[in-house]
């Protein structure tokens, strides 16, 4: 599945019969039991979290863990710890046979990638950290328009965990790349974490420069030289780079953050940042089902986007540094505008009032909402969240794409943002996860937050991740792909429904009109026919039923889009779940009504077909 | 989870206060351990590196990169002089020759026969770190700072603006819910640090700044005058940089809300006494918020004993920190362990509070705060 794998060690896991793993995020330490059970399947048994402890007065992120586990100890009733040593592997009905975890505590791995051109090898670095599940705090490119001293100065402030510096093809230009390794000495840059320790640089640049770049940086940073990440234009190769951020993570980063050298001395595999986990596990899911997938995860703090789209599976990941649902949720504010968030809330309220609640929300992160209008505006806000961490990710998501990919001269110069690799009509499935989203109070509010965050096509199931599980499963599929997979099918996704929005191909809209008659066939054989109009949200019930699809003939109109071109019917198969199957009759763009009044009509009525907040709302 | 809550800001009469003081880069420790130290005494000292200009000798000359190490007439380290010839051809039959004279004032760091690039530094910029508040040196951080250590009344706020700054206390509201009007603030008001009371505007904020005082401490201020303030949105609450000229202390939230009374009765009961306060607030890992220290003079931290930490149960004060009862005050009657499906339907873990003003409520356990002190 991965080529973490290979770096796991050798342990024989065939024969295993229980895991622990935990998740160390930034708020909360997560962990989860799954154990082998008498039908020889592995499922999840139980979870438990305690607060994270990287921070004053703990500063040992191991005693966070201890708790988390002594959470699952109660709940299961036997042992994972002696004393403050975790029991591996499996002994009568003590301890568990695997512990791995992720860890994404003390604001997860953030790096500087530098390359020649902004849009070449710059872009390719940032890709290669992206994947590896790290925040790019900058990239800085040769020709970003930056004056070389307003480089350095930027380079001084930052204080990442770590840079990658790129450039140049193999046999190209050798004076801008170690134009760019004399801007890091001169800058000298320090670590975030460890006073007095030199910052770890990883070289994946020029072969040919890369004597000079040891002779510059040597004597100033950690550097590690691994093989071009872009060795000719037309070719990226992200792995060497990629591994090489994993191994200086461990052996770095995570040597400076407190208590890991304990935790990496329990772990049966290596730690791996939460993100790059939880980009495996989509990774598995596009493979596995051979389909197009995007997945979310949104955060207090962050939102990462995950897609993987195309014939070649391509994998693109970004991080959303400061689109979060409370550590920035003001951000959000900022950045969608009071408007926009306005637009999904279905009542009228005075802006300051919403200012100063989003506000508050935002310096008391840890709260929650107790009253329906409460939950009503944190949904709205996810929404624009969504909204801005999937253009964002359009934007990224272009030409060169994930692990190895060729193409032709012609298109690398022809590169924007405009090729983005995301084909919403392509797209088959939309992964959820995060608080708003895994804990909403129904799970039809979840469908709809995704439903109007990320405006799906055609014919698109909405999948969540039940109990933040994803990093979990994410590290365990490295070293037991198998456990990995069931308990993902069978525990981790709440299968939500299926999404079916016929797109206007030509000319306009008219109120009222017809756009797509569909017939389905239930899984308990069960005839239903559907016509769908301008403007309408309908939904028909139906329960996901392991290994029967509900069968659908789609006819939309002559001037509408179902999957297969304007007017032309689409015979498919589809899963229900636990909201049903939405047929959404909006248009794309969703396009609202400026005026309060129609605006709050229109939500109640959408939200009224999926029940999302109860008849009396 | 066990002990869902949030722990409280602090409000006390009398603790030990310890502030790590620390350099950027590794430095000189000026102090000992057990010296007395005021809070504007120099306690670290360091220079930071100069700012750095990269010189493209090879361009401004017009000749190869190779050719500029030979060019050069300072080697690395070499002390420059601004105006000063520091590069020169040797051209034609000792004419017209080339030369580059140095931008600034400060040394020669690296000359690059590969991209004929010259990189010079500024003079060091020397960076010292002050003690903050008075008190007495508790441990020394080799080459790296200090722990400066007080017994004080202190008090945390929820979200500050500006950094750290020192003046005596001076109370301007007459009860802690009270609005304040910009009439209260004086020429007297310089070098002071203004108690405030429920809400400051905008109005009230500019005039503290116009008449120079050290700070404002109030209860509530309305959000969207950050953004009026500093000219931009806050994203994120990190603060602490700003340069506003009276640090902003905000007690409670964004609103208007009434400060606690316990707040205001113990910053109040301190007027005339000098605060050290600070408005840096990073709600994120490594959460920092703004605060209030005033140091009580003559009292040794030998022999005092903190109050522990009683974290929520019944019978503990707390204050409701989420709409529909955000502000309110209380203390916990019920700590029911079964979950609670709120209105919103979300299912939480809850707690019975009676609230100071009469009546009770069922609240979520995540939206209170206990009232540490």
């Amino acid at each position: 599945m991965s080529d973490h794998a290979a770096s796991a060690p050798t342990r024989d896991f065939s024969s295993i019969r229980s895991i622990l793993a935990t998740d160390c995020g930034s708020t909360t330490t997560k962990a989860i039991l799954i154990e082998k059970n008498d039908a020889g399947e592995f499922r999840l048994v139980t979870r438990g979290e305690a607060p994270t402890t990287v921070e004053a007065p703990f500063e040992d992120v191991t005693r966070g863990v201890l708790n988390a586990i002594a959470e699952v100890e109660e709940l299961r009733g036997r042992k994972f710890l002696s004393g403050e040593k975790m029991i591996t592997p499996q002994i009568g009905e003590v301890g568990a046979d695997i512990y791995i975890s992720t860890s994404s505590a003390g604001g997860g791995l953030q790096m500087v990638v530098t390359g020649v051109v902004k849009s070449m090898s710059a872009e390719s670095a940032a890709r290669a950290s992206l994947s590896a599940g790290a925040i790019v705090m900058d990239t800085l490119a040769s020709n970003d328009e930056r004056l070389a001293h307003e480089k350095i100065e930027r380079i001084r402030q930052l204080r990442p965990d770590m840079i990658l510096l790129s450039g140049g093809v193999d046999g190209g230009t050798v004076s801008h790349v170690v134009a760019l390794a004399e801007l890091l000495s001169a800058a000298n840059p320090k670590p975030r974490l460890g006073i007095g320790f030199n910052l770890p640089v990883i070289y994946a640049g020029n072969k040919e420069a890369a004597g000079e770049v040891q002779k510059i940086l040597a004597d100033k940073v950690s550097l590690q030289t691994v093989p071009n990440l872009r060795p000719v234009l037309e070719q990226e190769n992200l792995g060497p780079a990629r591994d090489a951020i994993h191994d200086l993570f461990l052996e770095h980063v995570m040597q400076q953050a407190p208590g890991y050298k304990k935790l990496i001395s329990w772990t049966d595999a290596p730690i791996m940042p939460t993100p790059g986990a939880v980009g495996l596990i989509i990774q598995s899911i596009a493979k596995r089902q051979n389909i197009s997938v995007v997945g979310v995860d949104i955060g207090g703090a962050t939102t990462d986007v995950f897609s993987v789209f195309g014939a070649r599976k391509s994998f693109n990941r970004t991080v959303s540094a400061n689109l979060g649902m409370s550590y920035s949720v003001s951000n959000v504010l900022a950045e969608a505008g009071l408007d926009n968030i306005l637009r999904w809330v279905p009542f009228d309220i005075d802006q300051a009032e919403l200012r100063n609640r989003i506000g508050n929300k935002m310096i008391r992160p840890t709260t929650i909402p107790q009253g329906f209008r409460e939950l009503q505006i944190e949904q709205a806000i996810s929404r624009e969240a969504l909204r801005l961490a999937f253009v964002q990710h359009k934007a990224f998501a272009v030409s060169l794409k994930g692990v190895q990919k060729e193409r032709t001269i012609s298109d690398a110069f022809a590169q924007s943002a405009s090729d983005t690799l995301v084909n919403m009509m392509e797209l088959s499935m939309i992964v959820g996860s995060g608080g708003v989203l895994s804990h909403a109070p129904r799970r039809s509010q979840s469908m709809m937050m995704l439903i109007d965050a990320f405006a799906p096509e055609g014919v698109t199931e909405l999948v969540v991740d039940s109990i933040f599980m994803m990093p979990h499963l994410g590290v365990l599929s490295t070293v037991h792909e198998a456990a990995a997979t069931e308990v993902f099918d069978k525990d981790c996704l709440i299968r939500l429904g299926t999404c079916l929005a016929p797109v206007l191909a030509k000319g306009k809209e008219k109120v009222g009109e017809e756009i797509l008659r569909a017939s389905l066939t239930l899984p308990d054989g069960t005839r239903k026919d559907v016509a769908l109009k301008v403007g309408e949200v309908l939904l028909v019930e139906v329960p996901y039923v392991e290994g029967k699809k509900t069968r659908a003939i789609l006819t939309p109109s002559k001037r509408y889009d179902v999957g297969n071109g304007a007017g032309v019917p689409v015979e498919t198969e589809m899963n229900g779940g636990v909201t049903g199957i939405v047929f959404d009759g909006r248009g794309r763009p969703l396009v609202m009504p400026s005026e309060a009044g129609e605006r709050v009509r229109r939500l109640t009525a959408w939200n009224a077909a999926l029940n999302v907040y109860g008849e009396a709302r | 989870m066990a002990n869902v809550y949030t722990p409280g800001l602090k409000v006390t009469a009398r603790t030990v206060v310890k502030k790590t003081r620390r350099l950027p880069i590794f430095g000189q420790v000026l102090v000992k351990v057990g010296q007395r130290v005021g809070a504007t005494d120099i306690v670290a000292r360091t220079d930071l590196p100069g700012k750095v200009y990269p010189a493209n000798i090879a361009n401004a000359l017009g000749v190869m990169p190779d050719e500029v190490p030979t060019a050069m007439m300072k080697k690395p380290s070499d002390a420059i002089t601004k105006g000063e010839v520091i590069a020169e051809t040797k051209g034609m039959f000792g004419f017209f020759k080339g030369q580059y004279q140095a931008p600034i004032d400060g040394t020669v760091d690296n000359i690059s026969h590969i991209t004929g690039q010259v990189m010079l530094r500024e003079n060091p910029i020397p960076v010292t770190v002050q003690a903050y508040v008075d008190g007495t040196v508790a441990e020394i951080l080799e080459r790296e700072g200090v722990v400066v250590q007080t017994v004080a009344t202190f008090v945390q706020g929820i979200f500050g603006l500006s950094g750290e700054a020192h003046g005596p206390l001076r109370r301007i509201a007459e009860r802690p819910d009270a609005i304040v009007a910009e009439s209260a603030i004086d020429e007297s008001c310089r070098g002071k640090v203004l108690i405030a009371g429920s809400f400051a505007p905008l109005s009230l904020l500019k005039k503290a700044i116009a008449v120079g005082a050290r700070g404002l401490v109030v209860g509530g201020f309305d959000y969207n005058d950050i953004k009026e303030l500093l000219g931009k949105d806050l994203g994120v609450a990190i603060t602490g940089g700003e340069k506003l000229g009276t640090t902003l202390v905000v007690t409670e939230g964004f609103g208007r809300i009434a400060m606690a009374q316990r707040t205001f009765d113990l910053l109040a009961q301190n007027e005339g006494r000098i605060a050290s306060i600070n408005g840096a607030t990073q709600i994120r890992a490594g959460v920092i918020r703004p605060e209030i220290i005033v140091p009580l003079e003559g009292v040794s931290a030998e022999g005092h004993h903190e109050a522990p930490l009683v974290g929520l149960e019944v019978g503990a004060p707390v204050r409701c920190i989420r709409f529909p009862y955000f502000g309110k005050l209380g203390r916990v009657t019920a700590l029911p362990s079964e979950l609670a499906k709120m209105e919103s339907e979300t299912m939480v873990r809850v707690m019975e509070v009676t609230f100071d003003e009469g009546g009770k409520a069922i609240v979520p356990r995540a939206n209170v705060e206990a009232i540490e002190g």
